[in-house]
């Protein structure tokens, strides 16, 4: 059967569609039973890379429908100085950083989850955003600020909501105790301060060590010609 | 062949686009064609069309003077009357506005019957509606008052009071006098607020004083440090008084140019106020992200940087208050609300612009701007667009909103980036009821306040007009599922018999 799907294209395998169905529905399942829910993600091997990455892609969606559509009383855009594919990296570069880290620390602290675990965890973690969000930016436009408690309560639901699926996805998958999982979590976030340090060390290495050659390549242009 | 003439279209195109953009920049005297601008809701300046244009500029050869101007420092104006300080030469100088031009009338320099009877550096001037000269003649120590032929009649000297620094010189600078003859004046060294006289010459207090604040952190700095280092540090002072000037309704309005910039960031400094009866201060800003405090944008690669230092003010008669920036030599006119209807000026030699804009006043419409440094009245006529603004306020302020909806519209023919013409347009549909017109109207300048006021009212109406659906609509959204679930029970009930 492996063989047989290896051959055949994703996209007309009826058992990978459906599959792929039932995982992204599995989402929803871990928003409320988040302990038995992530558990199973990874443990039953119930949630997959693909539905990963179709919440992934509506988060960013739904980040730059909130930009465009949020009523102005709510949220102030200034579009000349938007760029689309900056918001999207600003959401997904700390997530993949924090994924890396998480990684980093937990493979050497006996956790259980691969680094695709940890992301497809992160991932299904973060869908209370656009589950939450994405009705909001109707109802920014139905009410005024006066009302506007509404829309902050509900706004910061979304994120509250989606930080305490991150802590247990992330217990669950490792099979930490509560104490060990803020532990790494603070760890991770740690790690992602490190990460960037040394990717900003390397880009400037790399810029100096490139301007070194330009201009090494100019004084010889100059002085033999 | 054909993509070498695209290639040539294309380059032609960008290069008349470059010369188009170093042509919007600098006109062609080299000057910034940025003379009146506003803001946008994001703080970017939106030029905009003159709002004042010079009329004329009087200096000491215009005028005939034998002796030239000196670094004058003060002026007022009273009906058709300017008087200008000449502070360097000790003297005043009344010019009269008549058949639209500017005569000198006199030149006073003595007080008749005064001790002593000339002036020594007089830095500003008040004429009463009766024609009294009050004088602030600094460093004769006194505020003299005389009649209109220049006979003493009275000088207000330095306050007995204890509450006076007996230590101090009595050196006022700047005084309003109210419609019953009460003086205040401003008072070099004395940061208590304005010296208040009564008519018949009694120093009775102060009045506008800043109120002192308490600062933990420095209160927690100084426990730790020595009492040098105490000493060299500035003590809680409360600020002083730039200028003042008092409005029809007697209403002093105050500036001040002695604040610490992060104060004026979080909007604590107000540089500008609007004192009452009692000393406080009762200016209304309506615009919380942008209150008047002159300049927005600070400019910090510039040569003129950092915040405005408002150096005088004036009232129209139709209250609108102009401040002037002695920094960039700048107006900026703002509404009741204190919302800017324009700024113009700047720095500079030609008309229009200062070197030490020192004083401002109005005669009516127009305003008057005195330059130290140049020794010169500019005098400023507003244009047809400003005129149209006023038009508009005062309407609105009448109650006739149809009439100044109408008028804001020509405003906006004028100046399409004129945000306060968009919110002037949606205020008055507001008051006629046209909500969803209104909300158009306070969408573009983000003006969230009225539109969600506009909305509210949209909304109960839209709800009103829809009820009958409404109502359909929850009823059948509860009644359907009870029926459905009655059905299927039925059904299920018959199909076990």
């Amino acid at each position: 059967m492996t063989a047989m799907s290896r051959k055949r294209p994703a996209i007309l395998d009826k058992q990978w569609w459906s599959r792929y169905g039932a995982s992204l529905r599995f989402a929803f399942y871990c928003l409320l039973h988040p302990f038995d829910g992530y558990w199973d993600l990874t443990h039953e091997k119930r949630g997959s890379m693909a539905a990963a990455n179709t919440i992934m892609f509506f988060v960013l969606l739904t980040r730059i429908l909130t930009l465009e559509f949020t009523n102005f009383q709510f949220m102030s855009v200034n579009w000349e100085y938007v760029n689309v594919f900056q918001e999207c990296l600003s959401l997904l570069l700390p997530l993949i950083v924090f994924v890396t880290a998480n990684w980093c620390w937990t493979t050497l602290f006996d956790g259980k989850g691969t680094f695709k675990d940890i992301y497809v965890g992160m991932c299904y973690s973060i869908l209370p955003y656009p589950l939450i969000q994405l009705p909001l930016i109707l109802l920014s436009n139905v009410i005024t600020t006066e009302e506007g408690a509404f829309y902050y309560v509900f706004a910061a639901l979304s994120l509250i909501w989606a930080v305490y699926l991150i802590v247990i996805a992330m217990m669950e998958i490792h099979d930490y105790s509560v104490g060990k999982t803020f532990l790494f979590t603070i760890m991770s976030l740690f790690g992602m301060l490190i990460i960037i340090f040394l990717l900003l060390l390397f880009l400037s290495l790399i810029s100096d060590a490139i301007s070194y050659f330009v201009s090494l390549y100019r004084e010889i242009v100059f002085r033999l010609f | 062949m054909r993509t070498k003439g695209m290639r040539r279209i294309a380059a032609l195109l960008l290069t008349a686009a470059l010369l188009l953009l170093s042509t919007t920049a600098f006109a062609a005297d080299g000057l910034q064609t940025r003379y009146t601008y506003t803001y946008d809701y994001w703080f970017d300046i939106r030029e905009s069309p003159d709002a004042y244009r010079v009329k004329t500029v009087l200096n000491s050869t215009m005028l005939g003077l034998d002796k030239p101007m000196r670094s004058p420092q003060g002026m007022f104006v009273s009906g058709d009357y300017i008087y200008i300080c000449d502070t360097g030469n000790n003297r005043l100088l009344e010019v009269k506005h008549e058949n639209s031009e500017y005569k000198l009338v006199r030149v006073i320099d003595t007080v008749i019957g005064g001790t002593p009877e000339n002036f020594s550096t007089p830095q500003d001037v008040f004429v009463d509606k009766a024609g009294n000269i009050y004088v602030c003649d600094t460093n004769n120590n006194r505020v003299v008052m005389m009649d209109k032929d220049c006979n003493f009649i009275k000088s207000y000297e330095k306050p007995t009071d204890e509450t006076f620094d007996q230590n101090l010189s009595f050196l006022p600078s700047k005084l309003v006098v109210d419609v019953s003859g009460r003086v205040f004046a401003l008072c070099k060294n004395v940061n208590k607020g304005l010296i208040k006289y009564e008519a018949d010459g009694e120093f009775t207090g102060y009045i506008g004083a800043n109120k002192v604040k308490f600062d933990m952190i420095d209160y927690i700095w100084k426990l730790f440090s020595t009492k040098e280092q105490r000493s060299k540090q500035e003590s809680f002072v409360p600020t002083e008084y730039d200028n003042i000037y008092m409005d029809k309704k007697g209403f002093i309005y105050a500036v001040t140019a002695t604040f610490a910039v992060e104060e004026l960031l979080s909007d604590t400094a107000n540089p500008i106020r609007k004192l009452n009866a009692i000393g406080n201060d009762i200016l209304v800003k309506s615009n919380v992200r942008q209150p008047p405090i002159g300049e927005l944008d600070w400019a910090e690669d510039a040569d003129i940087n950092g915040p405005s230092r408002l150096i005088d003010i004036t009232v129209l008669d139709n209250e609108t208050y102009v401040a002037l920036d002695r920094v960039r030599g700048r107006l900026f006119g703002y509404d009741t609300r204190g919302i800017m209807f324009w700024a113009f000026g700047g720095s500079g030699n030609s008309d229009g612009y200062f070197l030490n804009a020192v004083a401002i006043d109005h005669m009516g419409n127009d305003l008057m701007v005195l330059d130290s440094i140049e020794c010169s009245v500019t005098i400023f006529t507003p244009t047809e667009y400003c005129n149209l603004i006023y038009t508009a306020n005062d309407q609105y302020l009448r109650g006739e909103y149809d009439a100044s909806a109408d008028t804001w519209r020509e405003v906006l023919k004028l100046n399409g980036n004129y945000d306060q013409a968009f919110i002037g347009v949606g205020r008055s549909l507001l008051r006629q009821e046209k909500y969803g017109e209104a909300m158009e109207y306070f969408r573009y300048p983000r003006d969230w306040k009225n539109y969600g006021e506009a909305f509210r009212l949209y909304r109960k109406e839209w709800v009103e007009q829809n009820i009958g659906w409404i109502f359909a609509l929850v009823a059948a959204a509860m009644v359907v599922p009870l029926v459905v679930g009655k059905v299927k029970k039925i059904k299920a009930e018959v199909n076990k018999s």
